[in-house]
Protein backbone atom coordinates (compact mmCIF):
# COMPACT_ATOMS: atom_id res chain seq x y z
CA UNK A 1 0.00 0.00 0.00
CA UNK A 2 2.92 2.43 0.90
CA UNK A 3 4.98 1.90 -2.40
CA UNK A 4 1.68 2.34 -4.36
CA UNK A 5 0.78 5.37 -2.19
CA UNK A 6 4.17 6.78 -3.39
CA UNK A 7 4.49 5.67 -6.87
CA UNK A 8 1.42 7.64 -8.07
CA UNK A 9 1.92 8.66 -11.64
CA UNK A 10 0.42 12.21 -10.70
CA UNK A 11 3.29 12.93 -8.06
CA UNK A 12 5.96 12.73 -10.84
CA UNK A 13 3.67 15.37 -12.82
CA UNK A 14 4.47 18.54 -10.28
CA UNK A 15 1.33 17.73 -8.10
CA UNK A 16 2.26 19.42 -5.08
CA UNK A 17 0.53 18.20 -1.77
CA UNK A 18 2.20 20.16 1.01
CA UNK A 19 4.18 19.03 3.92
CA UNK A 20 3.22 19.30 7.46
CA UNK A 21 5.41 22.78 7.75
CA UNK A 22 3.70 24.21 5.31
CA UNK A 23 0.32 23.43 6.28
CA UNK A 24 1.25 24.61 9.60
CA UNK A 25 2.67 27.89 8.46
CA UNK A 26 -0.65 28.40 6.14
CA UNK A 27 -2.37 27.61 9.90
CA UNK A 28 -0.28 29.83 11.98
CA UNK A 29 -0.96 32.58 9.27
CA UNK A 30 -4.48 32.33 8.94
CA UNK A 31 -5.63 32.56 12.59
CA UNK A 32 -3.29 35.93 12.97
CA UNK A 33 -5.37 36.87 10.15
CA UNK A 34 -8.53 35.81 11.71
CA UNK A 35 -8.11 37.33 15.16
CA UNK A 36 -6.87 40.95 14.10
CA UNK A 37 -10.18 41.27 12.36
CA UNK A 38 -12.35 39.79 14.73
CA UNK A 39 -10.34 41.57 17.31
CA UNK A 40 -10.44 45.10 16.04
CA UNK A 41 -14.40 45.10 15.05
CA UNK A 42 -15.14 43.40 18.57
CA UNK A 43 -12.79 46.21 20.93
CA UNK A 44 -13.89 49.15 18.02
CA UNK A 45 -10.25 50.34 18.94
CA UNK A 46 -10.18 52.07 15.87
CA UNK A 47 -12.50 54.30 13.15
CA UNK A 48 -14.97 52.16 11.51
CA UNK A 49 -14.13 53.15 7.83
CA UNK A 50 -10.47 52.12 9.18
CA UNK A 51 -11.57 49.33 10.59
CA UNK A 52 -13.73 48.59 7.54
CA UNK A 53 -10.78 48.87 5.19
CA UNK A 54 -8.71 46.60 7.55
CA UNK A 55 -11.08 44.07 7.82
CA UNK A 56 -11.30 43.64 3.80
CA UNK A 57 -7.23 44.04 3.24
CA UNK A 58 -6.97 41.31 5.44
CA UNK A 59 -9.84 39.31 4.33
CA UNK A 60 -8.05 39.37 0.59
CA UNK A 61 -5.01 38.22 2.50
CA UNK A 62 -6.72 35.13 4.50
CA UNK A 63 -8.11 33.85 0.83
CA UNK A 64 -4.71 34.64 -0.97
CA UNK A 65 -3.06 32.44 2.30
CA UNK A 66 -5.25 29.48 2.10
CA UNK A 67 -4.81 29.21 -1.94
CA UNK A 68 -1.37 28.92 -1.39
CA UNK A 69 -0.73 27.03 1.38
CA UNK A 70 -4.25 24.69 1.80
CA UNK A 71 -5.13 24.67 -2.23
CA UNK A 72 -1.53 24.10 -3.53
CA UNK A 73 -2.48 26.67 -5.76
CA UNK A 74 1.31 27.44 -8.02
CA UNK A 75 1.23 28.41 -11.55
CA UNK A 76 2.97 24.95 -11.81
CA UNK A 77 0.37 22.48 -11.24
CA UNK A 78 -1.71 20.94 -13.91
CA UNK A 79 0.50 22.19 -16.45
CA UNK A 80 -0.83 26.19 -15.67
CA UNK A 81 -4.32 25.32 -16.18
CA UNK A 82 -6.23 25.35 -13.19
CA UNK A 83 -3.89 29.20 -12.30
CA UNK A 84 -5.24 30.50 -15.53
CA UNK A 85 -9.19 28.90 -14.49
CA UNK A 86 -8.28 30.91 -11.11
CA UNK A 87 -7.41 34.10 -12.67
CA UNK A 88 -10.11 33.88 -15.20
CA UNK A 89 -12.62 33.45 -12.13
CA UNK A 90 -11.41 36.12 -10.33
CA UNK A 91 -11.39 38.15 -13.27
CA UNK A 92 -15.41 37.86 -13.68
CA UNK A 93 -15.93 37.80 -9.91
CA UNK A 94 -14.32 40.91 -9.57
CA UNK A 95 -16.20 42.29 -13.12
CA UNK A 96 -19.76 41.04 -11.44
CA UNK A 97 -19.06 42.23 -7.94
CA UNK A 98 -18.00 45.79 -8.31
CA UNK A 99 -20.14 45.86 -11.20
CA UNK A 100 -23.15 45.38 -9.23
CA UNK A 101 -22.06 47.14 -6.25
CA UNK A 102 -21.56 50.32 -7.97
CA UNK A 103 -24.74 50.17 -10.46
CA UNK A 104 -27.09 49.41 -7.96
CA UNK A 105 -25.14 52.15 -5.45
CA UNK A 106 -26.33 54.82 -8.16
CA UNK A 107 -29.68 53.72 -8.63
CA UNK A 108 -30.10 53.76 -4.58
CA UNK A 109 -28.61 57.32 -4.55
CA UNK A 110 -30.42 58.84 -7.29
CA UNK A 111 -33.63 57.10 -7.38
CA UNK A 112 -34.66 56.93 -4.09
CA UNK A 113 -36.44 60.36 -3.55
CA UNK A 114 -39.72 59.77 -5.01
CA UNK A 115 -40.37 62.32 -7.90
CA UNK A 116 -43.32 64.54 -7.72
CA UNK A 117 -44.59 63.40 -10.94
CA UNK A 118 -47.17 66.20 -11.12
CA UNK A 119 -44.49 68.62 -11.03
CA UNK A 120 -42.75 67.00 -14.61
CA UNK A 121 -43.53 68.51 -17.85
CA UNK B 1 3.37 18.31 -26.84
CA UNK B 2 5.77 21.12 -28.13
CA UNK B 3 4.56 22.92 -31.39
CA UNK B 4 7.26 21.85 -33.28
CA UNK B 5 6.31 18.03 -33.28
CA UNK B 6 2.93 18.66 -34.24
CA UNK B 7 4.13 20.64 -37.19
CA UNK B 8 6.62 18.62 -38.03
CA UNK B 9 3.63 15.57 -38.23
CA UNK B 10 2.82 15.71 -42.53
CA UNK B 11 -0.39 13.93 -43.52
CA UNK B 12 -0.28 11.74 -46.65
CA UNK B 13 -0.03 14.38 -48.69
CA UNK B 14 3.01 15.63 -47.00
CA UNK B 15 1.25 18.73 -45.90
CA UNK B 16 2.25 19.80 -42.41
CA UNK B 17 -0.68 18.80 -39.74
CA UNK B 18 -1.21 21.27 -36.82
CA UNK B 19 -3.54 19.36 -35.19
CA UNK B 20 -2.92 16.75 -33.18
CA UNK B 21 -3.04 13.07 -35.37
CA UNK B 22 -4.47 11.53 -32.40
CA UNK B 23 -5.48 12.09 -28.81
CA UNK B 24 -2.69 12.15 -26.32
CA UNK B 25 -3.32 9.38 -24.44
CA UNK B 26 -3.84 10.38 -20.58
CA UNK B 27 -4.02 7.84 -17.48
CA UNK B 28 -6.92 6.91 -15.86
CA UNK B 29 -8.25 9.95 -13.98
CA UNK B 30 -5.49 12.10 -14.27
CA UNK B 31 -7.93 15.02 -15.47
CA UNK B 32 -10.15 14.58 -12.41
CA UNK B 33 -8.54 17.36 -10.26
CA UNK B 34 -8.31 19.73 -12.72
CA UNK B 35 -11.86 19.18 -14.17
CA UNK B 36 -13.41 19.54 -10.11
CA UNK B 37 -11.08 22.46 -9.63
CA UNK B 38 -13.09 23.75 -12.74
CA UNK B 39 -16.12 22.95 -11.09
CA UNK B 40 -14.93 24.44 -7.76
CA UNK B 41 -14.71 27.51 -10.22
CA UNK B 42 -18.24 27.99 -11.34
CA UNK B 43 -19.57 26.69 -7.69
CA UNK B 44 -17.23 30.57 -6.88
CA UNK B 45 -19.28 32.47 -9.08
CA UNK B 46 -22.54 31.45 -7.79
CA UNK B 47 -21.17 32.58 -4.17
CA UNK B 48 -19.63 35.76 -6.00
CA UNK B 49 -23.65 36.57 -7.30
CA UNK B 50 -24.93 35.64 -3.48
CA UNK B 51 -22.42 38.26 -2.31
CA UNK B 52 -23.40 40.58 -4.63
CA UNK B 53 -27.14 40.52 -3.94
CA UNK B 54 -25.63 40.74 -0.09
CA UNK B 55 -23.32 43.37 -0.65
CA UNK B 56 -26.64 45.67 -2.67
CA UNK B 57 -29.33 43.91 -0.22
CA UNK B 58 -27.41 44.19 3.21
CA UNK B 59 -28.57 47.22 3.84
CA UNK B 60 -32.18 47.10 3.66
CA UNK B 61 -34.02 46.21 6.44
CA UNK B 62 -37.44 47.54 6.03
CA UNK B 63 -37.30 49.19 9.57
CA UNK B 64 -36.52 45.24 10.97
CA UNK B 65 -33.43 44.43 12.71
CA UNK B 66 -30.05 45.18 11.55
CA UNK B 67 -26.32 42.94 12.00
CA UNK B 68 -25.99 45.11 15.36
CA UNK B 69 -29.04 43.96 16.70
CA UNK B 70 -28.94 40.13 15.26
CA UNK B 71 -25.14 38.99 14.95
CA UNK B 72 -23.48 36.85 18.08
CA UNK B 73 -19.86 37.72 17.19
CA UNK B 74 -18.51 35.08 19.96
CA UNK B 75 -20.66 32.41 18.50
CA UNK B 76 -19.66 33.55 14.28
CA UNK B 77 -15.50 33.44 16.15
CA UNK B 78 -16.33 29.99 17.32
CA UNK B 79 -17.90 28.76 13.47
CA UNK B 80 -14.51 30.28 12.01
CA UNK B 81 -12.69 28.44 14.67
CA UNK B 82 -13.99 25.54 13.49
CA UNK B 83 -13.79 25.58 9.94
CA UNK B 84 -10.62 26.96 10.18
CA UNK B 85 -9.25 23.81 12.27
CA UNK B 86 -11.27 21.51 10.39
CA UNK B 87 -8.67 22.87 7.34
CA UNK B 88 -5.89 21.84 9.02
CA UNK B 89 -6.76 18.42 9.98
CA UNK B 90 -8.10 18.00 6.73
CA UNK B 91 -4.58 18.74 5.51
CA UNK B 92 -3.28 16.41 7.82
CA UNK B 93 -5.27 13.54 6.50
CA UNK B 94 -4.03 14.17 3.09
CA UNK B 95 -0.58 14.18 4.46
CA UNK B 96 -1.16 10.75 6.12
CA UNK B 97 -2.96 9.51 3.14
CA UNK B 98 0.00 10.20 1.11
CA UNK B 99 1.91 8.29 3.49
CA UNK B 100 -0.27 5.21 2.75
CA UNK B 101 -1.09 5.44 6.57
CA UNK B 102 -4.58 4.40 6.88
CA UNK B 103 -5.49 4.34 10.10
CA UNK B 104 -4.36 8.21 10.82
CA UNK B 105 -5.94 8.97 7.71
CA UNK B 106 -9.35 7.69 8.85
CA UNK B 107 -8.61 9.47 12.43
CA UNK B 108 -8.16 13.03 10.96
CA UNK B 109 -10.99 12.46 8.57
CA UNK B 110 -12.91 11.66 11.56
CA UNK B 111 -11.61 15.05 13.76
CA UNK B 112 -12.47 16.88 10.60
CA UNK B 113 -15.93 15.43 10.26
CA UNK B 114 -16.61 16.12 13.79
CA UNK B 115 -15.66 20.26 13.05
CA UNK B 116 -17.80 20.89 10.43
CA UNK B 117 -21.14 18.69 12.02
CA UNK B 118 -20.23 20.92 15.24
CA UNK B 119 -20.03 24.30 12.64
CA UNK B 120 -23.19 23.05 10.95
CA UNK B 121 -25.10 22.48 14.81
CA UNK B 122 -23.60 26.37 15.95
CA UNK B 123 -25.07 27.46 12.51
CA UNK B 124 -28.51 25.80 12.53
CA UNK B 125 -28.93 26.61 16.30
CA UNK B 126 -27.70 30.97 14.94
CA UNK B 127 -30.72 30.18 12.29
CA UNK B 128 -33.30 28.84 14.35
CA UNK B 129 -32.53 31.37 16.85
CA UNK B 130 -33.12 33.93 14.62
CA UNK B 131 -36.30 32.95 12.78
CA UNK B 132 -37.85 32.31 16.54
CA UNK B 133 -36.50 36.20 16.97
CA UNK B 134 -38.90 37.15 14.47
CA UNK B 135 -36.06 37.81 11.79
CA UNK B 136 -36.44 35.08 9.49
CA UNK B 137 -35.62 35.25 5.66
CA UNK B 138 -39.07 37.17 5.38
CA UNK B 139 -38.73 39.46 7.47
CA UNK B 140 -36.13 42.18 5.19
CA UNK B 141 -34.23 41.92 2.11
CA UNK B 142 -30.99 42.17 4.23
CA UNK B 143 -31.86 38.77 6.11
CA UNK B 144 -33.54 37.33 2.60
CA UNK B 145 -30.12 38.11 1.47
CA UNK B 146 -27.90 36.97 4.54
CA UNK B 147 -30.29 33.83 4.43
CA UNK B 148 -29.76 32.56 1.15
CA UNK B 149 -25.48 33.29 0.99
CA UNK B 150 -25.10 31.62 4.80
CA UNK B 151 -27.36 28.71 4.12
CA UNK B 152 -25.97 27.85 0.34
CA UNK B 153 -22.58 27.78 1.95
CA UNK B 154 -23.92 25.63 5.10
CA UNK B 155 -25.48 23.52 2.61
CA UNK B 156 -21.93 23.03 0.92
CA UNK B 157 -20.77 21.89 3.96
CA UNK B 158 -23.45 19.54 4.30
CA UNK B 159 -22.55 17.95 1.92
CA UNK B 160 -19.30 18.04 2.10
CA UNK B 161 -19.46 15.92 5.94
CA UNK B 162 -21.67 13.27 3.69
CA UNK B 163 -19.13 12.82 1.14
CA UNK B 164 -16.15 12.96 3.88
CA UNK B 165 -18.18 10.03 5.83
CA UNK B 166 -18.81 8.25 2.29
CA UNK B 167 -15.06 8.31 1.38
CA UNK B 168 -14.40 7.16 5.18
CA UNK B 169 -15.98 4.31 4.70
CA UNK B 170 -14.59 3.63 1.40
CA UNK B 171 -11.16 3.99 2.72
CA UNK B 172 -11.83 1.40 5.37
CA UNK B 173 -13.29 -1.02 2.48
CA UNK B 174 -10.42 -0.63 -0.15
CA UNK B 175 -7.93 0.91 1.38
CA UNK B 176 -5.52 3.86 0.08
CA UNK B 177 -5.76 2.78 -3.34
CA UNK B 178 -4.98 5.32 -6.52
CA UNK B 179 -9.05 6.29 -6.46
CA UNK B 180 -9.76 6.93 -3.10
CA UNK B 181 -6.85 9.09 -3.09
CA UNK B 182 -7.92 10.86 -6.18
CA UNK B 183 -11.05 11.01 -4.29
CA UNK B 184 -9.37 12.19 -1.05
CA UNK B 185 -7.80 15.10 -3.28
CA UNK B 186 -11.15 16.49 -4.68
CA UNK B 187 -12.75 16.35 -1.41
CA UNK B 188 -9.95 18.41 -0.18
CA UNK B 189 -9.69 20.94 -2.66
CA UNK B 190 -13.88 21.37 -1.76
CA UNK B 191 -13.35 21.58 1.51
CA UNK B 192 -10.22 24.28 1.52
CA UNK B 193 -12.59 26.32 -0.84
CA UNK B 194 -15.96 26.24 1.17
CA UNK B 195 -13.24 27.66 4.02
CA UNK B 196 -11.99 30.50 1.35
CA UNK B 197 -15.58 31.03 1.05
CA UNK B 198 -15.95 31.25 4.94
CA UNK B 199 -13.42 33.98 4.61
CA UNK B 200 -15.61 36.14 2.45
CA UNK B 201 -19.20 35.45 4.88
CA UNK B 202 -17.52 36.61 8.18
CA UNK B 203 -15.52 39.61 6.44
CA UNK B 204 -18.35 41.19 4.30
CA UNK B 205 -21.28 40.09 6.37
CA UNK B 206 -20.68 39.55 9.90
CA UNK B 207 -17.71 42.13 10.49
CA UNK B 208 -18.37 44.56 7.74
CA UNK B 209 -22.23 44.23 8.94
CA UNK B 210 -21.59 45.08 12.25
CA UNK B 211 -19.26 47.83 11.61
CA UNK B 212 -22.22 49.36 9.60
Amino acid sequence: MTSHAHARPDSASGEDHGSRRSYLLGFGLSVVLTAIPFALVVTGALPAALTGGIVVALGVAQIVVHMIFFLHMNPRSEGGWSMLALIFTVIVVVIALSGSLWVMHHLNTNMMPVHDMSQMP
Amino acid sequence: MSTSAIAAHLDDQGRPLFHLPEEPHHPDGASTPLGFWIYLMSDCLIFAMLFAAFGVLGGAYAAGPGPKDLFDMPLVALNTAFLLISSITYGFAMLAAHEGRQTSTLTWLGVTGLLGVAFLGVELYEFSHLIHEGAGPQRSAFLSAFFTLVGTHGLHVTFGVIWLVTLMAQVAQRGLDGRNLRRLTCLSMFWHFLDVIWIGVFTTVYLLGVLR
